[in-house]
């Protein structure tokens, strides 16, 4: 079959997974419903813009006027007949965290396939370089020393921690222009040892956050609101396209870096920018759901031993298929006996799965 | 050897041909400087081998015409445009690179290895274009991977991995092409299958550099050699004029023989052990020191090839008395005892030995203390009886056998005479020669 059309018939399949385990989880849960009934409520939450009211109106500080706010209205397409509760159920308390969970897997799971490529390492993940321990510090310190961190909100330190710390590791490695792949993985671990033990000490002093601190490091979804989804899915979004379109170059940067050169790849800026994008997704991913590990690494695993290494149809299918691969963990770990973190449950199951594609021979170096 | 460019067999659809120029490239790495002034140039359509000894700069030397390191002066040239100033795109439309290794430890289909060289021609969103197309169907037919195409890479064998690499490159469709080693892993057939290959090219206008480790193979299928000694340029010329005795000792610090090939008539470089002038490889042999009792001791020796002309090499070097013969001409022995000046008794080639032959050689062995027979090749004929009747006068003998027997024997009844010398002989390999024919001369004394 021509590769374009392979790509297409995959993301498209995988499209309709991602869709049916979409139904499917949000029908389950303390209240059971009838999927039927959750395609219904999950259309009927879809709302377009319709034109523009100025009703609103704001207050500028320190003047004290009072101006009028043009804002969009929205009006709802669909109105299918759906009890209010089972309404309220799947569109403001299951969908917001299904669609958070797909956008979490979706970005880690394809900057865990680009990582892979990039360090021509199996092992590599998307929290390689240092993304998730700089979250991490972010959003601990946020958690215990609230006062002391200038932005209010959790995402958003978790966010600047992740991205500050990339910003670092690179910085550290790059001498004269150039970026040796090894010197990062290097500046890599020893910053996120760095950062494990400034993460611990704040724990030791968090006193009554730290139930809070630790459930955030496992990684959850807990509490997920469209806000959240809001934040996030913009940088998976626009992040995973642009690394797509850097497909060929990552095939080509398979070959070696000098190799990549004699073939026209602008090797560090290529570089700089994959680490950047994939660095930028991780660190909107992690910064809404805490460290959840095994996604970024299992997932390309499995979909490179599917599709093969070329990351034209490797990166979508990735992405698409780390979606449905959270949304079904978290529907395990929310719909289960007692709710825990979804970051034990990738771990509990992928750990082991991995484990048997490595002893089947299955699993080899990109 | 072709100083206008030729008409493109492909009917244009190759690149035009271009020259590449490197003037006064020097490189360092740190402290080690690697290259030193380098300035050579290549005419489009030539097939330029850089050849030399091992940390001379060949690969370097390559790498900086490529653009992959940044000389620390100097300027490289390709049609005018210097590769070192411009976009890695620019520069890989101009010159490609078969590299010495590929990690190519990934199943990607061989068809998309090779269409990966087409990357510098294609925008980000388009899809291949015809022209890709036909450009990799063409590299592949040229290289003879058609029918592996859709193989992954990691399954095929080192030397069709190297034929697909080749192929990447044809298909960039530059005018120049850099090759380093690119034969290095093959074996003889996969070294000439390559070579033909990029002949072809050439022949097609393609401005062809290549580092070749292999003299013989540089000489055959190169029209002009760089030979390369401490990162400077020693040699450059046609192959006849680069690869001498003289410029081979100079550069390799080897002791060889350059030989017309019999067959293809291009040099034939056998390298040699060293004598005297590397004296710990050679054990202890000072010139002069295989005298004996103030006497110098003479040994004739009978045999062919590279063995016989080391066992005369390590001879002469010691000091030894050494004569050599009957040697048909054009031998590697020969080369080396008119190099040698050693006295020798010469035969056309192919000619069976004269009468005087036969008594010169009668001569030689009853005059010499020590008769060495180097991996002597006797067939079951006359002449071979003959030469047998002379060594088995011979009082002491020294075997010297790299080549199995069965190769070089022919005839039950020469092959138990020849084991009947061997017998009586003391055996030895062409580093302990000279042990060898010591401890016949001492056996001498003793009775």
């Amino acid at each position: 079959m021509m590769r374009p059309v392979r790509t297409l018939s995959w993301t498209a399949g995988l499209l309709v997974v991602l869709i049916a385990v979409t139904i499917v989880s949000a029908a389950l849960g303390p209240v059971r419903i009838d999927p039927t009934v959750v395609a219904k409520a999950t259309l009927n939450a879809v709302i377009v813009p319709s034109g523009i009211v100025t009703e609103s109106a704001t207050t500028i500080p320190g003047l004290g006027w009072t101006v009028p706010v043009p804002a969009l209205e929205y009006v709802p397409v669909f109105g299918f007949d759906v009890p209010d509760t089972h309404q309220t159920i799947v569109a403001d308390i299951r969908l917001p965290r299904i669609v958070l969970a797909s956008v979490v897997g979706f970005a880690l799971a394809a900057a865990g396939a680009v990582m892979q490529g990039f360090f021509r390492n199996p092992l590599a993940d998307p929290s390689i370089i240092g993304v998730s321990s700089g979250a991490a510090a972010g959003a601990v310190a946020a958690i215990a020393f609230p006062a002391l961190v200038p932005f209010g909100s959790l995402h958003l330190s978790a966010f600047i921690g992740a991205l500050a710390t990339a910003f670092l590791v690179y910085a550290i490695a790059t001498e004269g222009g150039k970026t040796p792949v090894a010197t990062l993985l290097l500046a890599g671990v020893a910053i996120q040892a760095f950062l494990g033990a400034m993460i611990s000490y704040m724990l030791v002093h968090s006193g009554d956050d730290l139930r809070q601190a630790v459930i955030w490091m496992m990684g959850h979804l807990h509490n997920s609101t469209w806000s959240d989804v809001g934040f996030a899915l913009p940088f998976a979004f626009v992040g995973v396209i642009v690394l797509c379109a850097y497909a060929r170059e990552l095939n080509v940067l398979l070959l070696g870096e000098e190799d990549a050169h004699h073939l026209g790849v602008d090797v560090e800026r290529t570089k700089l920018l994959l680490l950047a994008l994939s660095s930028l997704v991780t660190a909107a991913g992690v910064a809404v759901a805490g460290v959840i590990g095994f996604v970024g690494l299992v997932v390309p695993h499995i979909m490179r031993l599917i599709v093969g290494p070329d990351h034209r149809i490797l990166l979508p299918t990735s992405a698409l298929a780390g979606a449905s691969f959270l949304v079904a963990t978290d529907t395990i770990a929310r719909a289960g006996p007692a709710e825990v973190p979804v970051g034990i449950v990738t771990a509990a199951l992928g750990a082991p799965f991995f484990l048997f594609l490595l002893v089947r021979r299955e699993v080899h170096s990109v | 050897m072709t100083d206008t460019p030729r008409p493109d067999a492909n009917g244009g659809a190759g690149p035009e041909p271009a020259t590449v120029s490197v003037e006064d490239v020097s490189l360092s790495f740190g402290d080690l400087s690697v290259l030193e002034a380098v300035s050579l140039s290549v005419e489009p359509g030539e097939f330029v081998g850089f050849v030399g000894p091992n940390g001379a700069g060949k690969t370097s030397l390559l790498r900086s015409i490529s653009g992959a390191l940044e000389p620390s002066a100097g300027t490289v040239e390709i049609s005018d445009t210097n590769v070192h100033d411009v976009s890695s795109r620019r520069s890989s439309r101009l010159v490609a690179v078969v590299p010495q290794d590929t990690s190519l430890s990934f199943s990607f289909p061989v068809r998309d290895v090779v269409e990966m060289g087409r990357h510098p021609h294609r925008s980000r969103f388009s899809p291949p274009s015809d022209d890709d197309r036909a450009a990799v169907e063409r590299a592949l037919e040229r290289t003879r991977t058609a029918e592996l195409a859709d193989r992954p890479i990691d399954e095929v064998s080192g030397g069709q991995r190297q034929r697909v690499v080749l192929a990447r490159a044809i298909a960039q469709e530059t005018p120049v092409l850099l090759l380093d080693e690119p034969t290095a892993s093959l074996d003889i057939n996969h070294q000439i299958e390559t070579l033909e290959v990029v002949r072809e090219l050439v022949a097609d206008g393609r401005t062809v550099v290549a580092a070749i480790h292999d003299l013989d193979l540089a000489a055959r299928y190169c029209d002009r050699l760089v030979l390369l000694a401490d990162g400077t340029v020693h040699t450059v010329g046609p192959p006849s004029a680069v690869l001498t005795t003289e410029t081979l000792a100079e550069t390799f610090e080897a002791n060889a023989a350059v030989t017309p090939n019999p067959v293809t008539g291009t040099a034939t470089v056998t390298a040699l052990p060293h004598g005297t002038s590397d004296g710990a490889e050679s054990g202890r042999a000072e010139p002069g020191e295989a005298t004996d009792g103030g006497r110098t001791p003479s040994a004739h020796v009978v045999g062919t090839g590279s063995t016989a002309a080391g066992v005369l090499t390590r001879l002469e070097r010691a000091g030894v008395d050494v004569s050599i013969g009957p040697i048909p001409g054009g031998d590697v022995a020969d080369e080396t005892a008119r190099r040698l000046e050693v006295d020798r008794i010469a035969v056309e080639p192919f000619a069976r030995p004269s009468a005087s032959d036969r008594a010169a050689l009668d001569e030689r062995v009853r005059g010499a203390d020590v008769t060495v027979v180097a991996d002597l090749a006797v067939g079951a004929t006359e002449d071979g009886r003959r030469l047998l009747e002379s060594i088995e006068t011979a009082e002491r003998l020294v075997f010297v056998e790299r080549r199995p027997p069965e190769e070089r024997i022919d005839g039950n009844d020469v092959r138990r005479r020849y084991e009947d010398c061997r017998e009586r002989a003391v055996e030895a390999t062409p580093e302990s020669v000279l042990e060898a024919v010591r401890a016949t001369l001492r056996r001498r004394s003793e009775t």
